[in-house]
C-alpha cells in the first residue's frame, strides 16, 4: 500500500545543527496489515511515521501510496489525501481543550464540507462505537485517561481512513487501558484497516496483533 | 453546496474558539463597540443637526439686511424699505424687530422677537418650552422683563411654544411689538433688521449687490451663508470632538494589533493539532479571517446601534454640551434620523477591514507550520 524507496530525513539542513534524522530507509507497508516500527528513543521512529503519514516532506527519496507517487505534491493536494487516507492517534492525544469530545470527534471532518448534522450523527455513532456517548457533551479536560484515548481514536476515524497511525499510543496509559487500546488496534484491523504503530513497548510490538515489526536504529532500519 | 457547508462549519469552530477565550475576546469586543460607539454618534449628531438645520431654515427669509456701525450691528432705518423694495427683483422687504435679554435670576438669555399674531395683545407674551422649563413657569403665569431705565414690565404668558419646534424655539419669547420697543427702548422708525423676499433666487447675489451700493453701511446676509456657517460650526465641533476620541481610537488600534498579532502558545498549539488532523493553511486562515469578522462586525454592528439610540433617543447625553455649545437652555428635542450610507461604509473599512486583515496576516506564520511539529510536542 505505501511504498517508500531510499528516503533520507535533515533537520535545519546547512545549518551547525544540522541533523540526520533518517537515512537510506526502503520498506513497503501491507495494506490491512498491523505493522510496528520498534526502537528507542531518537531512532527514528517518529520521523518516518510522520512521513508515512504524508505529515512531513522527505528530504530525499520517494513515497508511493496506492501506486501513486506522492513525495512532490502540493500541500494543498497532500492535506487531502491525508485527511481521507490516515488517521493519527498522537502520543499525547493532541485534543483540543475547551471543547466537548464530540467537537474533538467532528473536527477533522470541518474543512470536507460535509453537512453537520450528518457529521455529527457519524461523531455519535463512533463515540457510541467506543462506549463514550455518555461523554459525548463532557469537556475533553475532564475524560479520564482512557477515556481521552477513545475520543483521540474515534477522532482519528472520523474521516473513515484506510490507515490508521499511532505513534506512541500506550505512553500514557497502564497496562489495563494500553490492552484495551491493543484490543481496539485487533478490531480495526479486522474492519480492514491498515494499522502503523511506533513504540517502544513491548506490550505493542510483542502483541500478537502486530503482523510485522520494523526495527530502527539510529535512522536506519536495522531489521524489518 | 460543499462550500457553503464548510464555511459553515468553520464559523461554529470559530465561534466555539472564540467563546474559549471569552475574557480577553469580549473585552475586546467591549472596547471595540465602544469606540465605533463614540466615532459613529459623533458623526450621527453633526449630520443630523446639520440636516435639521436646513430644514428649519428652510422657511427663513433668503435674504435679511443689517446696519452695521463700526462693524458692529446697529438698528436700521425703516425707510430703508422704500428704496430697497425699488430693487428690481425684491419681491417683499419686511422690518424685523428681535433682540437679546439676559435674564440674570438663571443666567440665561432669551431671545425676543416680536410677532404680528401678538399686535393686539399687548402685555402677552409666548415663551419658548426652555424658557417655561428653566423659569418653572406656565401658561397664565407672569414674567418680570426689566426694562432700559430700571423699571419692570410685567407680561402674561398667553401659550407656551409646542415642543416639535424646540429646536428654534426654545430660548424664544414672542412679544408683542409694543411691550419689545418699551423694553429696549427702540424708537419708532428703527427695526433689529430688514427680511427681504425674492422672485428669482439667482439674483440673490445681484439684489445683496445693489442694496449694499445704495445704503453702504448695510450688510446683506443670504440664507445660504447661514447654512454654511451651520455647516462649519457643526463639522468643527464634530471634529474637535473626533480629534479627542482619536486617542482612545490609537489605543485601541495597539490593542487590537496586540491582541492579533501575539498568538498565544496555546492557540499556536491549536492550529498545529488542527493542521495535524487535516486542516490545510487555508482552512486556518478561514478560521482567522471568521474570527477577525466575527469580533469586528459584531463590536461595528452593536457600536452603530447602540450610537443611533444615543443620538436620535438619547439626544447624545454623553456629548451634547461639546456639540451644541454651551448655553443654560439647551433644547429639549429629539433629532431626526438622517444617516448617510458613506459615513456608514467609511466606518465600516476604517475599522472592521483592518482589523479583519490584522488577525489574518499575524496568523500566516503559525498556519504555515509543519503538521509532524505537533508529533514532536
Amino acid at each position: 500500500m505505501i511504498e517508500v524507496d531510499n528516503i533520507r530525513k535533515v533537520f535545519n539542513m546547512g545549518k551547525p545543527n544540522e541533523f540526520v534524522a533518517i537515512e537510506g530507509v526502503s520498506l513497503s507497508i501491507e495494506a490491512r496489515k498491523a505493522t510496528a516500527l520498534k526502537g528507542p528513543s531518537g531512532s527514528g521512529k517518529t520521523t518516518l511515521l510522520s512521513i508515512l503519514g504524508c505529515m512531513s516532506r522527505p528530504t530525499s527519496g520517494r513515497i508511493t501510496l496506492l501506486d501513486r507517487e506522492i513525495t512532490s505534491l502540493p500541500e494543498r493536494f497532500l492535506t487531502d489525501i491525508r485527511r481521507g487516507t490516515f488517521g493519527f492517534i498522537f502520543q499525547q492525544f493532541n485534543l483540543l481543550k475547551g471543547i466537548t469530545a464530540l467537537e474533538n470527534v467532528m473536527v477533522p471532518a470541518y474543512p470536507s464540507g460535509e453537512k453537520h448534522s450528518a457529521l455529527k450523527e457519524r461523531a455519535m455513532s463512533l463515540l457510541s462505537l467506543f462506549n463514550m456517548a455518555g461523554k459525548a457533551d463532557s469537556k475533553v479536560e475532564w475524560l479520564s485517561g482512557g477515556e481521552a484515548q477513545r475520543v483521540a481514536i474515534a477522532r482519528a476515524l472520523i474521516n473513515n481512513p484506510s490507515t490508521i497511525i499511532a505513534d506512541e499510543p500506550t505512553a500514557h496509559l497502564d497496562t489495563k487501558l494500553s490492552g484495551e487500546l491493543m484490543g481496539i488496534m485487533r478490531a480495526l484491523k479486522e474492519d480492514g484497516k491498515t494499522i502503523l504503530i511506533a513504540s517502544h513497548d513491548p506490550m505493542v510490538y510483542e502483541s500478537d496483533v502486530i503482523d510485522r515489526v520494523v526495527e530502527m536504529r539510529d535512522g536506519k532500519v536495522t531489521h524489518a | 453546496m460543499q462550500l457553503l457547508e464548510k464555511h459553515k462549519n468553520i464559523i461554529d469552530f470559530t465561534l466555539s474558539s472564540l467563546w474559549r477565550r471569552k475574557g480577553k475576546n469580549i473585552s475586546l469586543i467591549v472596547v471595540y463597540t465602544f469606540i465605533i460607539f463614540l466615532v459613529a454618534s459623533v458623526m450621527f449628531f453633526t449630520h443630523s443637526i446639520r440636516k435639521e438645520a436646513a430644514l428649519v431654515l428652510r422657511d427663513a427669509p433668503e435674504m435679511m439686511v443689517q446696519r452695521l456701525v463700526a462693524g458692529r450691528h446697529e438698528l436700521i432705518p425703516v425707510r430703508y424699505m422704500d428704496e430697497i423694495g425699488k430693487i428690481r427683483g425684491v419681491q417683499s422687504v419686511k422690518p424685523r424687530l428681535w433682540g437679546y435679554y439676559y435674564d440674570p435670576a438663571n443666567g440665561a438669555n432669551y431671545t425676543l422677537v416680536v410677532k404680528d399674531e401678538l399686535k393686539d395683545s399687548v402685555g402677552s407674551v409666548r415663551v419658548g418650552s426652555g424658557v417655561a422649563r428653566s423659569l418653572l413657569i406656565s401658561e397664565n403665569a407672569a414674567i418680570p422683563f426689566k426694562t432700559h431705565d430700571g423699571a419692570y414690565l410685567v407680561l402674561k404668558v398667553k401659550s407656551i411654544i409646542p415642543s416639535e419646534s424646540e429646536l428654534v424655539s426654545a430660548d424664544l419669547v414672542l412679544i408683542s411689538e409694543g411691550d419689545f420697543r418699551r423694553i429696549f427702548a427702540i424708537p419708532d422708525g428703527y427695526a433689529t433688521d430688514l427680511t427681504l423676499n425674492v422672485r428669482n433666487s439667482k439674483e440673490l447675489t445681484t439684489i445683496a449687490a445693489k442694496i449694499t451700493q445704495i445704503f453702504p453701511d448695510t450688510r446683506p446676509i443670504l440664507r445660504d451663508e447661514i447654512l454654511r456657517t451651520y455647516d462649519a460650526v457643526f463639522n468643527w465641533r464634530g471634529g474637535l470632538v473626533i480629534v479627542v476620541l482619536s486617542c482612545a481610537f490609537f489605543a485601541f488600534i495597539i490593542l487590537a494589533w496586540d491582541k492579533a498579532t501575539g498568538l498565544s502558545a496555546e492557540e499556536k498549539r491549536e492550529i498545529g493539532i488542527l493542521k495535524a488532523i487535516g486542516w490545510e493553511t487555508s482552512d486556518v486562515l478561514q478560521m482567522k479571517f471568521w474570527e477577525g469578522v466575527v469580533v469586528s462586525l459584531s463590536s461595528f454592528l452593536l457600536g452603530v446601534l447602540l450610537a443611533y439610540l444615543h443620538v436620535f433617543f438619547a439626544s447624545s447625553a454623553l456629548f451634547e454640551s461639546a456639540l451644541k455649545g454651551w448655553s443654560v437652555l439647551y433644547p429639549e428635542f429629539r433629532l431626526t434620523p438622517f444617516i448617510q450610507a458613506y459615513h456608514i461604509a467609511t466606518l465600516f473599512f476604517l475599522t472592521v477591514v483592518p482589523y479583519t486583515v490584522s488577525t489574518i496576516v499575524p496568523s500566516w506564520r503559525a498556519a504555515t507550520i509543519e503538521p509532524d511539529s505537533v508529533m514532536r510536542a
